[in-house]
């Protein structure tokens, strides 16, 4: 469908942006790559009355490395993010992810910040982000605040943005060495939406595992981490038994939503499926990082 | 209404469009460059891609607005005096495509990426073009002509003009 009207602002700087946000409450949506916005104009799911457009804020794209952190600026497209450097070597994790987002022509315009404050529960990106503890920095009228991925994900298509506040950059910790990385997902078709995905993190210790990360995309309305068998593994040594055994507490205590992609056993089942083969890829990998 | 300029094809073109026109129908309805096609109109079936500052963009997930100042190439573009590209014979010669509907999509984004990726192999071709729809071909055929066109370019083999 064609879209529907809306007045339209591109603001030159991002003080401009928190006003024009503020003065509209929330009946203005900020627009970034589009990707996501765009389609919910065109099938009339958002209404808003303004489109904020901070295409023109170049200060809140690029990546860059400080104090063991790696900041990505919202508006770091998707492509930029995947063809950076910086990300594959320092955040390995998210490299290995965005190659999965939709297809390449919408890499080219959607961004980091979009899929983060668009907060799909299926999305790759979010998962990411609660498995490594990124952080969000946003900034509204009363000033600056740094929310952990734990309080960012509220719920289905919900973050603890307020409606005057803007996504200013997410902040990713640097990789630690011996870690191996992973990220499975299984969809109908190259480029869709994950009917599930796995974020998957080994920190390998003298062969021992030191640290374990493991979130899942699709399995309920946030991204959901798997503490109980992340604990487990911590201090045991990488083996088929040992992850099958992760693999059975990851998914014990979930209850999967049911939709036309998958019931939610086939859910339940493909989450433990992922488990498996996320840990063994992430255990390979952490040798060859060594 | 906004007044807007941005080179279409290499010519500049302007406009005076409402913010909620998309690039697609700019490109189409202002600019009578009806080549880029409108399938989905919500960013799902690739009918309407484009080149928009050297990468692959779906024009009806762009507005017109947001162009202004960019270098945007379509289908009109690719063989500007009539001959055929290498991608486009290549096409031509693999019986690509049936009703032609997803074409200028498809060819759109195999330009784009042959030219960022021209060693690019089968399985590589098949993702970059997983977010183009196809009604009739099956896909075989569209494979097969990106196919052949990455492998005419490498051997240096250019049947009419060549893309950029
Ligand atoms: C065909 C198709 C397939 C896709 N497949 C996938 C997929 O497999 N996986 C996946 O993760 N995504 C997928 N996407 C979505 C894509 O990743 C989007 O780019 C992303 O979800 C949103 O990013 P955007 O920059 O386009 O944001 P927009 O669409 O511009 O915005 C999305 C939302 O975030 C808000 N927002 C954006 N930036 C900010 C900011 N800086 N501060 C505050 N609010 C902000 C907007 O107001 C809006 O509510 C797909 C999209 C399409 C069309
Ligand atoms: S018309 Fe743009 S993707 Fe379908
Ligand atoms: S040739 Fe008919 S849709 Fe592709």
């Amino acid at each position: 469908m064609k879209l529907p009207r809306f007045d339209y602002e591109a603001p030159a700087t991002v003080a401009e942006a928190v006003e024009l946000l503020a003065a509209h409450e929330d009946q203005a949506s900020v627009l970034a790559g589009g990707q996501s916005l765009i389609p919910l104009l065109a099938l009339r799911l958002a209404r808003p009355a303004v489109l904020i457009d901070i295409n023109g804020l170049g200060e809140l794209s690029g990546v860059s490395v400080t104090d063991g952190f790696v900041t990505i600026g919202a508006l770091t497209r998707e492509f930029a993010a995947e063809e950076s450097a910086t990300v594959a070597d320092a955040v390995p994790l998210l490299a290995a992810a965005l190659p999965l987002i939709g297809h390449e022509a919408i890499r080219s315009r959607g961004t980091i910040g979009g899929s983060m404050a668009h907060a799909d529960p299926a999305a790759e990106l979010p998962a990411v982000a609660r498995a490594l503890d990124a952080e969000f920095v946003v900034r509204g009228q009363s000033g600056d605040r740094v929310i952990p991925a734990a309080e960012w994900f509220e719920g289905y298509l919900t973050t603890s943005r307020r409606s005057d506040e803007i996504l200013l950059e997410v902040r990713f910790p640097a990789v630690m060495p011996g870690t191996g990385v992973a990220f499975q997902e299984i969809a109908r078709r190259h480029g869709d939406f994950a009917i599930v995905g796995l974020a998957a993190s080994l920190t390998l210790d003298d062969g021992a595992i030191g640290d374990a990360r493991l979130a899942f995309a699709g399995l309920a309305d946030v991204p959901v981490r798997a503490a109980e068998a992340e604990a487990f593994l911590v201090g045991q040594r990488p083996s088929a038994g040992l992850f099958e055994e992760a693999a059975r507490r990851a998914t014990a205590g979930l209850d999967p939503p049911a939709d036309l992609h998958g019931s939610s056993e086939y859910r339940k089942k493909i989450a433990a499926t992922l488990v498996r083969r996320g840990l063994q890829a992430a255990a390979r990998n952490a040798g060859e990082r060594q | 209404m906004t007044d807007i300029a941005m080179t279409v094809n290499g010519a500049t073109r302007t406009g005076s469009v409402e913010a909620r026109k998309t690039l697609a129908d700019f490109l189409r309805d202002d600019l009578d460059l009806t080549g880029t096609h409108v399938g989905c109109e919500h960013g799902v079936c690739g009918a309407c891609t484009v080149i928009v500052d050297g990468r692959a963009v779906r024009s009806c997930l762009m507005l017109a607005v947001q162009a202004a100042g960019s270098e945007v190439t379509t289908i009109e573009g690719l063989a500007p005096d009539g001959a055929l590209g290498t991608l486009q014979q290549a096409m031509w010669d693999s019986h690509s495509f049936q009703c032609g509907f997803c074409t200028p999509g498809f060819v759109m984004q195999a330009s784009a990426f042959l030219s960022a990726h021209p060693d690019a192999d089968e399985q590589q071709i098949r993702a970059a073009l997983s977010g183009n729809l196809c009604r009739c071909t099956g896909y075989q055929s569209i494979i097969d002509g990106v196919l052949l066109a990455a492998r005419r370019s490498r051997a240096g083999i250019s049947e009419g003009i060549s893309e950029g």
